[in-house]
């Protein structure tokens, strides 16, 4: 589904990405993991499609298609998802108009007719229940105001609405409390399917605890400098960063 | 000799031709205010850059100009009806280059102690209308002087005490000949515990260069509400001035919404008095200009007494080459403890080119108040814009969505449903031009 070769980008001609490998095939969950600053976040946004990124070598395809290529919305309407670590605050663009504007954009780059808007709330409606979420938040502002719990709770809301391909979730388990982490794991296992596949990345074990990835990659000063099952993420937990890290320099040593 | 000094002498010739026209009326009350009017102007002359109010409006091009006002004949259009608002249940007045249209207006049944009619007729018979001249101050301005020189017509509107007038009343002004001006007049009185709601448009027929110079004087009563509207959608090449004189009294409530759409420029002067205690006074605006528009929106809230609020929201949205100012003072005397003063400007540039100038200016002589500004100026959040099209939506209706949104937050203070959704479609119909032609 996914192929990434030896991906490179930078921002502001800071390299971040120092050339990533990455083979996700569908039905697969893959968990990135890494320190602080070791580029998991610019991952998932070059693969979103940032322009404040620039891509300077390498080449990703997504569903056969030169992914890196495609404009943001174009990747979206593919198929690919991002849930975002900061979602946006967007004042005076309600949750329903905005979901449903880009449900219909989706709708027509697969050429079926856009759905109207009683059918898209009925829609919604029942999506709702998958992350708790109360009918009173379509109204409200995009973000605006939502707590923490809030913010991540309606981005997975809106994978649920868009039905992704490949659903790359970027520290969502971040700011979170117990049982809003429960909700959208619950959330996100309920969406999984053998013919969709996800990324997790997270700085923390604790999601894949609820989130149980087939695969656990370990990102560090741009590259994935180690692979593994799901056990590496409890090594990692247990051990730190650290010996990835020593292993990682030795390595290049 | 400075062209300044040319058009001054221009329209004073255009005020002889005017006394010309008028036959047995010249010597009648009306008359006399009308020559006081003319001589203020004259000893005013028109502003200036040099002028600290008009510091950044010039009205160079306007001054180019040959119009005249239309004293007889005015050519009347046969379909006004698009130009109403769709589906609105109102009392309509009609007017045409600054003349009274009966034919196109529908007055509909009044209740007793209400009137809503053209000042023409009370006019002509050279007596002044009650309260005409009282609101506004022609003496410090000259543009307000010129229209009260032309006094020939203009909108009554009265509503007795304690009435509740339901439906919403609405003045067009159709500027229909091509280097016209027209001075209309508005005057709306609503008495101790009345309510109404009053909706001025402006629009254009002739796709030709004209001018409006417009003076509204509102009285609100004690403890009266008016909900008014003034939606400016002229042609891109016309001359708009208007002035918004308010006097509200103790407990009252006023919300004027101001909506500037069209023109090439145009000058919104606002001035509301707050001369009684408790009142609560609104002043909501949305300037969208493209191409080479400019708007100046400069108000003035006076509050005089203690215990008043007063809520200022103006939000502009400049594409192009277009400029703006917004001067917002605040005058807080020292009699007016308590007030509750809030004033607000935002504005969103959708060009590099495109130009703000604001300006809050509080002036607070009182202790015990509370007064807050804030003026805000910025693009599109590219943050939020790259959040949209990662769900699908385009760059360009991204775009569209988003300021939309900032606009939408004036529109949908508007408590008149039909008049709400057709500037919605108005607001639409802007944008899908404006943002399509972004760089």
């Amino acid at each position: 589904m996914l192929n990434i070769d030896n991906l490179q980008a930078s921002i502001e001609g800071t390299e971040i990405l120092k050339g990533i490998n990455l083979e996700v095939k569908a039905g697969e969950i893959h968990a990135i993991m890494g320190p602080n600053g070791s580029g998991k976040s610019t991952l998932a946004q070059v693969l979103a499609g940032h322009e404040s990124y620039e891509v300077t070598g390498g080449s990703a395809s997504f569903l056969d298609k030169d992914l890196l290529d495609m404009k943001p919305e174009e990747r979206a309407c593919e198929g690919l998802f991002l849930a975002f670590q900061y979602p946006v605050e967007i004042p005076g663009v309600n949750s329903t108009y905005f979901l449903r504007t880009g449900y219909n954009e989706m709708c027509k780059h697969r050429g079926e007719e856009p759905m109207d808007a009683m059918d898209f709330l009925a829609l919604i409606r029942e999506k709702l229940k998958l992350v708790e979420m109360d009918e009173s938040f379509l109204k409200r502002s995009v973000n605006e105001g939502f707590s923490g719990g809030e913010k991540k709770r309606h981005e997975v809301l809106q994978m649920a609405v868009l039905e992704p391909k490949l659903a790359i979730l970027d520290e969502t388990d971040s700011g979170l409390d117990i049982d809003a982490l429960r909700i959208v794991a619950n959330g996100v296992n309920a969406l999984h399917s053998p013919d969709k596949a996800a990324i997790i990345v997270t700085h923390y074990q604790r999601l894949l605890e609820y989130i149980v990835p087939d695969y656990v990659h370990v990102l560090y000063n741009g590259r994935i400098v180690k692979s593994g099952g799901k056990e590496l993420a409890l090594e990692l937990e247990e051990k730190g960063y650290d010996w990835v890290k020593d292993e990682a320099v030795g390595a290049v040593a | 000799m400075t062209e300044k000094t040319d058009r001054k002498d221009w329209y004073l010739a255009r005020f002889a031709d005017f006394e010309h026209s008028l036959n047995g009326e010249a010597a009648t009350p009306v008359h006399a205010a009308r020559q006081q009017a003319i001589s203020r102007f004259d000893e005013l002359g028109f502003p200036t850059g040099r002028d600290e109010e008009w510091r950044y409006t010039s009205i160079v091009e306007l001054l180019r100009e040959d119009f005249a006002p239309v004293y007889a004949g005015v050519d009347m259009p046969s379909e006004i009806e698009s130009l109403l608002v769709a589906g609105l249940d109102s009392h309509v007045l009609v007017f045409v280059d600054g003349h009274y249209a009966s034919a196109l207006s529908r007055v509909g049944d009044l209740p007793a102690g209400v009137r809503i009619e053209s000042l023409a007729a009370r006019l002509k018979e050279g007596e002044m209308v009650d309260g005409l001249g009282s609101v506004v101050a022609d003496a410090e301005d000259a543009f307000s002087a010129l229209n009260s020189a032309f006094l020939s017509d203009g909108a009554l509107v009265k509503v007795g005490a304690g009435i509740e007038l339901d439906k919403p009343v609405q003045l067009l002004f159709v500027a229909n000949r091509a280097r016209a001006v027209a001075n209309p007049r508005v005057l709306v009185q609503v008495e101790k515990n009345a309510r109404a709601t009053v909706i001025e448009s402006y629009v254009s027929l002739t796709s030709e260069a004209h001018w409006t110079n417009s003076v509204a004087e509102i009285s609100v009563g004690e403890n009266a509400h008016i909900d008014h509207y003034r939606i400016q959608d002229e042609n891109a090449a016309a001359y708009h001035i208007a002035a918004l004189h308010v006097r509200e009294q103790r407990a009252s409530n006023f919300r004027s919404t101001c909506i500037t759409l069209g023109g090439q420029l145009t000058r919104n002067h606002v001035h509301t008095q707050l001369v009684g205690e408790g009142i609560d006074s609104t002043l909501n605006g949305l300037y969208m200009t493209e191409g080479k528009q400019h708007v100046d929106n400069h108000t003035l809230i006076e509050h005089t007494q203690p215990h008043c609020q007063s809520h200022e929201f103006y939000k502009g949205v400049l594409a192009d080459d277009s400029t703006a100012v917004f001067r917002g003072q605040i005058l807080v005397h020292q009699a007016a403890q308590k007030t509750d003063a809030y004033q607000a400007n935002r504005n969103l540039l959708l060009s590099s080119r495109a130009e703000i100038n604001t300006k809050p200016q509080l002036e607070i002589y009182a202790d015990d108040v509370k007064c807050s500004h804030g003026a805000t100026i910025g693009q599109l959040d590219e943050d939020a814009i790259f959040y949209l099209r990662s769900r699908g939506i385009g760059r360009e209706n991204a775009r569209r969505v988003l300021t939309r949104a900032f606009a939408g937050e004036v529109v949908e203070r508007v408590q008149v449903e039909a008049l709400r959704q057709e500037l919605e479609e108005l607001v639409g119909r802007r944008l899908e031009r404006v943002v399509a032609t972004v760089e």
